[in-house]
């Protein structure tokens, strides 16, 4: 196992910052080793039962030595101070021509805006070695907007904008937290930072907001693309996890509800889920995701979604048919949606 | 060290009445004024409540181990790290020094037959009581789960959960602490004995003082933040919710204003202790005696500047943050000197390596770091990486477990034999030091790792980051170390009450007036009121180390 003991630094700030604490850490160490050493050592050398040490003319002041141990550890203190202070400055004062992200915090996700319009869901995709701004704020309770491998953490405060800045130098995929408590599942309010290379960004851009096609063939890649969009896969992983159920080899497979309800995934309960996720949960969930509106998935787009969601796999031992092992009022008006989309 | 002088034996007054013999009915303790069963009624107190965040504390280290949790959904989680924070500081941390061995040792130490307002000394424990219930009243309804620190908005109008009854508490009990600060001031401006003037004090007095000054001052402002949560919360009458008009950055701002003059209510009690337990184990009076004393001023009056470094990253401005954070470097300072005159306090002394004094080493050690690290997050730049995090969660628990904790342990141990005429056995009080020092250290430095790797504090979940796991598994294998040394002492220590041997007046040849009467001390304290001729700490390092060779000569024949 690898273990870490130290965050990547992946930007700017990350580099000069780490520069600083490791000087903490070094003034850290050293004084602790020194005056408990001291403090050992004294505490065993002049034990009571060892009679060879002189315990005469026991000093009560030492003016000079009080005054250097005053004035040493200030000065250093007063280093630090200044060091960190320069490092804060900078770090509330954006480079003009930083580029704009507006991002709101809400019970319990992320949404990110940029300028161009494009909007992501608990993901922010940025490009390297630019200055960008955060401007931020909260929907209700104060959150706190965390990306460690930036060393940067700010609070989204509800009723105000507060701002912060940074410049990524290294693509990848890194941490965002939420890192204020703010209600039942606080920890599970992030996503990621994912900074591109230049013209991979470009192309992100000009695909409205899509890494990967830029010009879907099949409503199957079409599908896809609404799924990167809004972030589907960071719910709905390979395998069930806390945040939401698998949805592979989902199509045609028999789920258990909530309700103790039987159904089988067919097109119309994949419409539904994401139309109106609450009206059949699955068993062992809470009802944590929110409804997609048409504004956002439109009938068209979720045909195409339906078509991506089958190419994750489609259960091998699906009765033929659509019909509910239980009769559900919902799977009652199946129609074929889903087979006049094959 | 088996040389080190036993306890001096002095058998004939064992059973002269004492505060304890005296009267044995419920009624005789539960109306008391006398503040020696005061100091007893809040030791049983808050242990039992030491005991429930303790067990709150367990819950949450089980359930850290695994990045998906194994016993409990996210809000029985949050429910549990609350009620950890309310019960551990309300409850146990803020009164425990001040409540229990203040109580017991400031008339003593003064030389004074009770505290200046014995029925206010005894309505305090009542309130701390009934806060108390409160507290419990609130968790068997369901809980709190907005975190100890109340953040607005959550906390007034986005939590379903019992935070009024739970501010009720913390309200009620911070008048206990206004009562017991109140009662100690004026004690020691007025019933100090005959000779004994300020710079002959013992440093726990001054400690206790300055610790007295921040309650008074400091915890009306925190209760009536509390109230007005409660206004905005039940009548809808906004002040920090944007949403009613209010500012939520204005409860931080109010929070903090006392919570963190808070932390120093904690601390500097326990400096206090730890300096009666340098000088005596020692044998030398305390090195910058007149620095150390003031020191616990400035670190009271500095303490009320600097709460805004709590919020370096909400909306405060930048230059708020530059001046916090210069005046949090200032208030460092004081805190350094203290701990090189603890150290210059052992040169040229007679250290006798008794429990007290090894809880005390193990103290140093904690506080060390724990202050050390502190500069971290006094730090603008470094705390914006820090501040929400892990880090900050192993830094005040190195403050306020390895310190104030540390302390009460020492204390507790060195005046034990005063408080019930009995001795503990000294080994098991050194094993138990040992055990909690490193039982702590484990429990919470891999907590500076997984901080500064980023894992925000009060998550429950972390399985988007499993490399976190193996510093949670260390922490809570530490943690249960860490239960050992403290589940010892409340064995050893209970048996000693009845089966120790007795520890006559002085057992560890200790100075100050609590020493010259008999253990336990009879109600009023003093058979002759006390008249004092000699500053504190008059030790002689030389003679004692004399008198421990010609003993160790004597039972070597």
């Amino acid at each position: 196992m690898n273990l870490q003991i130290q965050p990547e630094a992946a930007s700017e700030r990350a580099v000069e910052h780490d520069q600083l604490f490791f000087f903490i850490t070094a003034l850290t160490i050293f004084f602790t080793v020194v005056v408990g050493g001291i403090l050992l050592f004294l505490a065993v050398k002049y034990r009571c039962t060892n009679s060879k040490v002189d315990r005469s003319n026991a000093p009560y002041h030492n003016t000079r030595l009080e005054v250097a141990w005053s004035v040493i550890p200030l000065l250093l203190a007063m280093l630090v101070f200044f060091w960190s202070t320069k490092q804060f400055i900078s770090l509330t004062n954006a480079p003009k021509d930083a580029t704009d992200i507006f991002v709101i915090g809400k019970q319990w996700m992320w949404h990110v805006q940029h300028a161009n319009g494009i909007r992501e869901n608990n993901e922010m995709h940025v490009p390297v070695g630019r200055p960008i701004r955060l401007t931020m704020i909260s929907q209700d309770v104060i959150h706190a907007f965390y990306i460690p491998e930036f060393r940067l953490q700010w609070q989204v405060v509800p009723g105000r904008y507060t701002q912060m800045w940074f410049t990524p130098t290294k693509p990848g995929r890194y941490h965002i937290f939420c890192a204020m408590h703010c209600g039942a599942q606080h920890s599970e309010m992030g996503g990621y930072v994912y900074v591109l290379p230049q013209a991979e960004f470009q192309q992100w851009v000009e695909n409205g907001g899509n890494r990967f096609q830029p010009q879907p063939k099949t409503m199957a890649e079409a599908g896809k693309q609404i799924w990167d969009k809004y972030a589907c896969g960071s719910c709905h992983g390979p395998k069930d996890n806390e945040r939401g159920p698998s949805l592979y080899a989902l199509f045609n497979s028999k789920r258990k509800l909530k309700n103790g309800v039987e159904v089988v995934a067919d097109a119309d309960y994949i419409r539904d889920s994401i139309y109106n996720p609450a009206a059949r949960m699955t068993a062992g969930y809470e009802n944590t995701m929110s409804p997609y509106t048409k504004e956002q998935i439109s009938e068209e787009q979720m045909l195409n979604v339906i078509e991506y969601i089958k190419t994750l796999g489609i259960a091998p031992s699906a009765p033929s048919g659509t019909t509910p092992t239980t009769p559900d009022p919902l799977t009652l008006r199946t129609s074929n949606e889903g087979d006049m989309t094959r | 060290m088996s040389a080190v002088a036993g306890p001096t034996v002095a058998p004939g007054p064992e059973e002269r009445t004492n505060y304890l013999n005296k009267s044995h009915t419920i009624k005789s303790w539960l109306l008391t004024g006398d503040h020696k069963r005061i100091a007893i009624l809040y030791l049983i107190s808050v242990s039992f409540f030491f005991f429930l965040g303790s067990l709150a504390a367990s819950m949450i280290r089980l359930e850290l181990t695994s990045p998906t949790g194994t016993m409990m959904s996210s809000e029985a989680y949050n429910k549990m790290f609350t009620a950890h924070g309310v019960i551990m500081i309300f409850f146990f941390l803020i009164p425990a020094i001040p409540a229990v061995l203040g109580n017991f040792l400031i008339p003593l130490m003064v030389g004074a037959r009770d505290l200046a307002f014995p029925r206010l000394n005894l309505a305090s424990w009542y309130l701390y009581v009934l806060g108390g219930l409160f507290g419990i009243v609130a968790i068997c309804m369901g809980g709190v789960d907005t975190g100890w620190t109340f953040y607005t908005p959550y906390s007034s109008l986005y939590s379903n959960s019992q935070v009024t009854l739970t501010i009720c508490g913390a309200f009620v009990a911070g008048f206990s602490s206004i009562f017991t600060g109140i009662n100690f001031i004026a004690t020691i401006h007025k019933m100090r004995a005959p000779g004994l003037t300020w710079f002959k004090l013992p440093l726990f007095v001054w400690a206790t003082y300055a610790t007295s000054i921040i309650i008074v001052l400091g915890t009306p402002v925190v209760a009536i933040t509390l109230l007005l949560v409660v206004a905005e919360r039940v009548f809808h009458f906004g002040v920090f919710s944007p949403e009613l008009g209010g500012d939520p950055v204005l409860f931080q701002h109010l929070f903090w204003f006392y919570s963190h003059p808070a932390v120093y209510i904690m601390i500097l009690p326990g400096m206090g202790v730890i300096s009666e337990l340098i000088a005596c184990f020692s044998r030398r009076k305390v090195f910058g005696y007149e620095f150390v004393a003031f020191s616990s001023l400035a670190i009271a009056g500095i303490g009320f500047l600097v709460w805004g470094h709590h919020m370096f990253v909400t909306s405060q401005s930048m230059y708020q943050g530059v001046v916090f954070s210069f005046l949090t470097f200032l208030v460092a300072i004081p805190s350094a000197i203290k701990v090189f005159n603890w150290t210059s306090t052992i040169y040229k002394g007679s250290v006798h390596w008794n429990a007290p004094f090894v809880w005390a080493l193990g103290f140093m050690g904690l506080f060390l770091i724990g202050g050390l690290t502190g500069l971290y997050l006094g730090s603008l730049s470094t705390d914006v990486h820090l501040t929400g995090t892990y880090f900050i969660v192993a830094h005040f628990h190195y403050v306020m477990v390895g310190g104030t904790i540390m302390a009460f342990m020492g204390g507790l141990h060195f005046w034990w034999p005063k408080m019930f005429g009995r001795m503990y056995p000294d080994s098991w009080g050194k094993a138990s030091a040992i055990i909690t020092f490193f039982g702590f250290n484990f429990t919470f430095f891999p907590q500076f790792v997984v901080g500064y790797l980023g894992m925000p504090r009060r998550y429950h979940y972390y399985y988007f980051e499993p490399t976190w796991q193996v510093w949670h598994v260390l922490s809570t294998v530490g943690a249960s170390i860490l239960a050992i040394g403290f589940i010892l002492p409340a064995f050893y220590l209970t048996w000693s009450i009845k089966n120790g041997k007795p520890a006559g007046p002085n057992p560890w040849g200790a100075k100050g007036l609590e020493w010259e009467t008999d253990s336990p001390p009879p109600t009023e304290n003093f058979r002759h009121p006390p008249i004092v001729t000699e500053g504190a700490y008059n030790y002689d390092p030389v003679a004692d180390a004399e008198a421990v060779a010609k003993s160790a000569a004597k039972a070597g024949d």
